[in-house]
């Protein structure tokens, strides 16, 4: 088999791996801080895909130019969730969380089929087939521009993190929640910003999605748990592990793909989560904890 | 006997007499349809109770307890269709074989020490692996499906378990009862004891001297092998095995929603929640069937589960005893 | 009625204590609305169907689409001078579990027969719901060759089972082939890992042979049905040097590889697919210019015969922008099996529905080939497959001659070509 087609698929699985990344960076946010693992994580991004399918329909609005707007939807969302249904269950055990985001998910899922159906639909953008050759290099422009608006994203996110005033309050109320609480740090609003911010990450990589892939109401699963691989993977809670990640995972698939038969891939992420989970549960780039 | 039945007071006792002795008759009363979504609680109230065993009694939270059930069920159906052993001899294999793969996911988790969340997510990676893995075996029929061959349809052939629906329904009632009897005398036992005493705190316990990796591992092995069995059964109802409908995290979500809802940790807990979200599910489907939109039952069925979670968090048992009067029996009532 | 099984009590006359047990377990609602259909059964008039398929669930999409040859059905049944149906919708959520408890629950509420439900694991365990009961049920589709080979009594299908799909196939491309006057040397075959994708795989190496096929299979790609990119098979695909793709796909993934062919500027001789996904309206929809040059072997419609005509019609009439294909056409004729039985037998009796269905001889019908027949395993091995190809947002019907209204467009035009 020639070597360029192992560039070629090494390129695109990291271009893939970096929106794959943003999209975890909204699960790692979320449990980094609040400590609650969202399983309810790809449906949400599944209705920022959505409601970037509605603005691209019906007002002609690029997917990528629609980022800002969803997010905005979906950090309210996000904010709501925390502070209505996410708090009254943080006091319980693992699993009663677990339960109550399935639920939330399952509502989301059928909320989505009975608007718009059970077939898949995309974005179809003037640029969708266009891509770059460089020598034996094909790069395909969506992928492309998705890879770095994700990089972006995420860019602005680590920027907020680390400089302003409430990125460092969020840290905090991770870090130490009871530290946070003694010094008068207003933790519930906080909680249902990180919530809210987790989300509108979510928003921003559902409308990059878009112009990958074709969304339907079912889609949701796959990327939670993809998801949680790459969170594992990276470091739970670290930022720069999920981005991390995430390219790991993109690229280490389509190598995967390359090599064994593609069916097999997904197999061979799972076994990587099983190796780091024993190996270094804390990730990657993770703090070791307890 | 008394070991079975200490402590519970004598109407509590009544209550349950009764409730098996209908379910006894059951089947003489009612039509197929029932009959059919009994068996369904059934199944989900049996491995509702073997879940339970794990996360109720001894805190290990398994999503992907489905993988059990799974292995088992493809055991069975291996031994049948390959070699024609039937599920009588099958059912030990099958055992055998997901005593073996929960103690290897336990060994690994307690031994590398990963706990809740992480133990959780170990658990649905072995899980999802295993669903890839046997989309590629041949010989388990891959992605094209497993199927027992369906014969004997008329009469009831209980070696072979071939037959109709209500031998099906009377072995998952028995197994579900011996179920129960087993999970009572466990926790009543001093295993039980050092389970909830690992469940409530891990440090303590470990403190005073319970052997955390031994005893956690003895939890795992039992659940994994009560799950294995219904398995079996579950191979031998359906007749028809596909590797995604088995080990999915779907179905491993399915497997234990019913427990949650019931109250984990408690010993009714399990077959409570099966008896309330099945026949939840059937009654949402003839509610919104004039509303004719797809998802429409599934999206009311989650604001249930999620307005349950919300204000029943301790799961509806607790509750429910409490109501009946049953809630001074500390031991396999709700939680202490 | 004639139940003739295990010896179970009669289920009359217990209402009461019915209604004293659901109370007890707390599950009154389970019978709100079942015990008033139980008086129903007995009456006459129009035949009970119940119609179970993937409403909701991960093939919620197809299900939908399946529900359009439910919905075309009655005017012109009206038309053919059949008896009227009474459909009665059942949901398997895409769930073999449900699906069960699904055909159970019709059958209580009256049905009399059974149709559905696209899905080979959801069709096989009402398949034995139907056995045990008695009640006839005519497979719409499903491919899965065990299905009825298991003696079943009581369980029709009017639908190939993948080795049948298989073989024509390669008749038909040869077809192709001849009147197109070239043949590509080499193929690399895709294929979804799912339980049509891997059946027709497996079919492959046995059928093959047979047919002295032009082409050599350069190499053999499966994916993950899940798949949410499918950049790397095409990439691998294209490595392999092969002139054509052979693919057996579902809708989603036909979608992503045609985008990626495009993308990696891969413009093979031909799309050679095997399975759904590259002819239907999604496909057609989404990829405008891009939908066109595939060829589509798979189970389908004679253009020429007179009821596809009217089925063509009624579907434009409900639904303008809706091509019709796979699924409107094999729902619809498992309903036409049904209403022909039920005139034929005079009666809802399952025994006699299920012997007037044995005997099935429809010559006037939609389905390419010689009609519907079954044989003594209850399934139509009549059926005979068509090629289809993608011109204009339309489809036109290549192969076999008899059953086609054009001829195929040969080479596909490369994808750059088409401004």
């Amino acid at each position: 088999m020639p070597v360029d087609i192992y560039i070629n698929v090494a390129v695109s699985g990291l271009l893939t791996g970096l929106i794959y990344g943003l999209s975890a960076l909204g699960l790692s946010v979320i449990f980094g801080v609040i400590r609650i693992v969202n399983f309810a994580h790809g449906e949400i991004m599944v209705i920022g895909m959505f409601i970037t399918l509605v603005l691209f329909r019906h007002l002609g609005i690029d997917p990528l130019m629609s980022i800002p707007f969803v997010a905005v939807v979906l950090f309210g969302f996000g904010y709501l969730l925390q502070d209505y249904v996410v708090r009254p269950v943080a006091h319980l055990a693992d699993h009663m969380q677990f339960l109550l985001m399935a639920a939330v998910a399952v509502i989301l899922v059928s909320a989505c089929l009975m608007i718009f159906g059970g077939d898949a639909q995309g974005a179809q953008v003037s640029y969708a087939y266009d891509s770059y050759r460089i020598g034996p290099l094909i790069v395909d422009k969506v992928r492309l521009l998705a890879g770095l608006t994700a990089l972006i994203v995420a860019g602005a996110l680590f920027a907020f993190f680390r400089y302003s005033r409430t990125g460092k309050a969020i840290r905090a109320c991770g870090d130490n929640y009871m530290g946070a609480l003694v010094v008068g740090l207003n933790v519930r609003h906080l909680f249902a910003l990180t919530f809210a911010i987790g989300s509108a990450c979510l928003g921003a990589a559902g409308a990059i999605l878009l112009l990958l892939i074709d969304v339907h109401p079912y889609l949701g699963p796959a990327y939670t748990l993809l998801a949680f691989i790459i969170v594992i993977v990276g470091g739970m809670g670290s930022l720069p592990g999920a981005m991390l990640g995430g390219i790991l995972i993109g690229t280490s698939e389509a190598l995967a793909g390359v090599i064994l038969q593609p069916s097999l891939k997904t197999a061979f992420s799972f076994s990587l989560l099983i190796l780091v989970l024993l190996l270094r549960p804390q990730g990657l780039l993770g703090k070791p904890t307890q | 006997m008394s070991r079975l039945f200490g402590g519970v007071p004598i109407h509590g006792l009544a209550m349950l007499a009764v409730c098996a002795f209908i379910l006894v008759v059951a089947p003489y009363f009612i039509s197929d349809y029932v009959l059919s979504v009994l068996i369904i609680v059934l199944y989900f109230a049996y491995v509702g109770q073997a879940w339970n065993l794990m996360i109720g009694f001894a805190g290990q939270l398994s999503l992907g307890h489905a993988l059990f059930v799974g292995v088992g069920a493809y055991t069975s159906a291996a031994l049948f269709i390959h070699f024609g052993i039937g599920p009588w001899v099958g059912v030990f294999a099958a055992v055998a074989a997901s005593v073996l793969i929960g103690s290897v996911v336990g060994y690994l988790g307690f031994r590398f020490s990963i706990r809740g969340v992480y133990f959780a997510l170990l658990t649905i990676a072995f899980a999802e692996f295993t669903n890839i893995i046997v989309d590629h075996i041949r010989w388990l029929g891959g992605t094209e499906g497993f199927f027992l061959p369906v014969s004997n349809r008329e009469t009831i052939d209980l070696l072979n378990l071939r037959g109709s629906q209500v031998m099906f329904y009377y072995v998952i009632l028995a197994l579900t009862g011996a179920a129960l009897v087993l999970c009572r005398l466990l926790l009543n036992s001093k295993l039980g004891l050092y389970w909830q005493a690992i469940r409530e705190d891990q440090e303590s316990a470990e403190a005073i001297g319970v052997h955390l990796f031994r005893y956690k591992m003895i939890a795992v092995a039992i659940s994994s092998g009560l799950s294995g069995i219904a398995g079996v059964w579950y191979a031998f109802y359906y007749n028809n095995l596909f590797p995604e409908t088995t080990f999915s995290t779907g179905k491993s979500i399915e497997l234990i929603l019913g427990t949650v809802v019931g109250g984990v940790g408690t010993l009714f807990g399990p077959i409570l929640g099966a008896f309330i979200l099945t026949p939840l599910g059937e009654l949402l489907t003839h509610l919104t069937e004039e509303f004719k939109l797809d998802g429409i039952k599934q999206f009311f069925w989650g604001l249930c589960v999620a307005g349950i979670v919300l204000f029943r968090p301790a799961g509806l048992w607790p509750w429910i005893s409490g109501l009946l009067g049953l809630d001074q029996r500390r031991d396999g009532g709700g939680k202490p | 009625m004639s139940r003739n099984l295990h010896k179970r009590p009669a289920r009359a006359g217990s209402r009461i204590s019915r209604r004293t047990f659901t109370a007890g377990v707390g599950a009154v609602g389970l019978l709100a609305g079942t015990a008033p259909f139980n008086i129903l059964r007995a009456q006459g008039g129009a035949l009970k169907v119940g119609v179970l398929l993937p409403r909701s669930g991960v093939q919620a999409g197809i299900g939908q689409d399946c529900q359009r040859g439910v919905e075309i059905a009655p005017g012109i049944f009206k038309d053919l001078g059949l008896p009227n149906l009474t459909i009665m919708n059942g949901d398997t959520e895409s769930n073999p579990q449900i699906a069960r408890a699904q055909a159970e629950k019709l059958i209580n509420e009256g049905a009399q027969l059974l149709v559905g439900a696209f899905d080979s694991g959801q069709t096989t365990t009402i398949a034995q719901v139907a056995e045990q009961k008695g009640i006839p049920f005519v497979i719409n589709i499903a491919a899965a060759p065990p299905i009825t080979e298991q003696g079943y009594k009581f369980v029709f299908r009017n639908f190939p089972t993948a080795p049948t799909i298989l073989g024509d196939a390669f008749a038909n491309q040869k077809e192709v082939f001849e009147s197109g006057g070239s043949a590509p040397k080499s193929v690399a075959f895709l294929h979804v890992n799912d339980t049509f994708g891997t059946a027709m795989q497996k079919g492959i190496d046995a059928v093959m042979p047979k047919f002295n096929m032009p082409y050599k299979i350069a190499d053999t790609i499966s994916y993950d049905p899940k798949a949410r990119d499918l950049s790397v098979e095409v990439a691998k695909a294209k490595a392999t040097g092969a002139e054509a793709l052979l693919v057996v796909s579902r809708l989603n993934d036909a979608i992503l590889l045609t985008r990626e062919l495009v993308k990696q500027r891969w413009s093979p001789m031909a799309v050679l697919s095997m399975g759904p996904g590259w002819y239907e309206d999604q496909y057609l929809k989404t990829l405008g210019k891009l939908s066109d040059g595939p060829l589509s072997f798979v189970p389908w419609y004679d253009p020429n015969k007179k009821l596809s005509k009217q089925l063509e019609a009624a579907l434009k009439k409900a639904h303008p922008d809706v091509n019709l294909n796979t699924n409107h056409i094999y729902t619809f004729e498992a309903l036409l099996v049904a209403a022909d039985a039920f005139k034929r037998a005079g009666s809802a009796d399952p025994r006699a529905l299920a012997d007037a269905i044995r005997k099935t001889n429809i010559t006037e019908n939609v389905s390419t080939g010689p009609g519907i027949q079954f044989n003594e395993k209850g399934q139509n091995d009549k059926l005979k497959n068509s090629a289809i190809q993608n011109r204009d947002g339309k489809l036109v019907t290549v192969a076999p001659k008899a059953a086609s209204n054009a001829k195929a467009e040969w080479p596909m035009k490369p994808y750059d070509k088409r401004g």
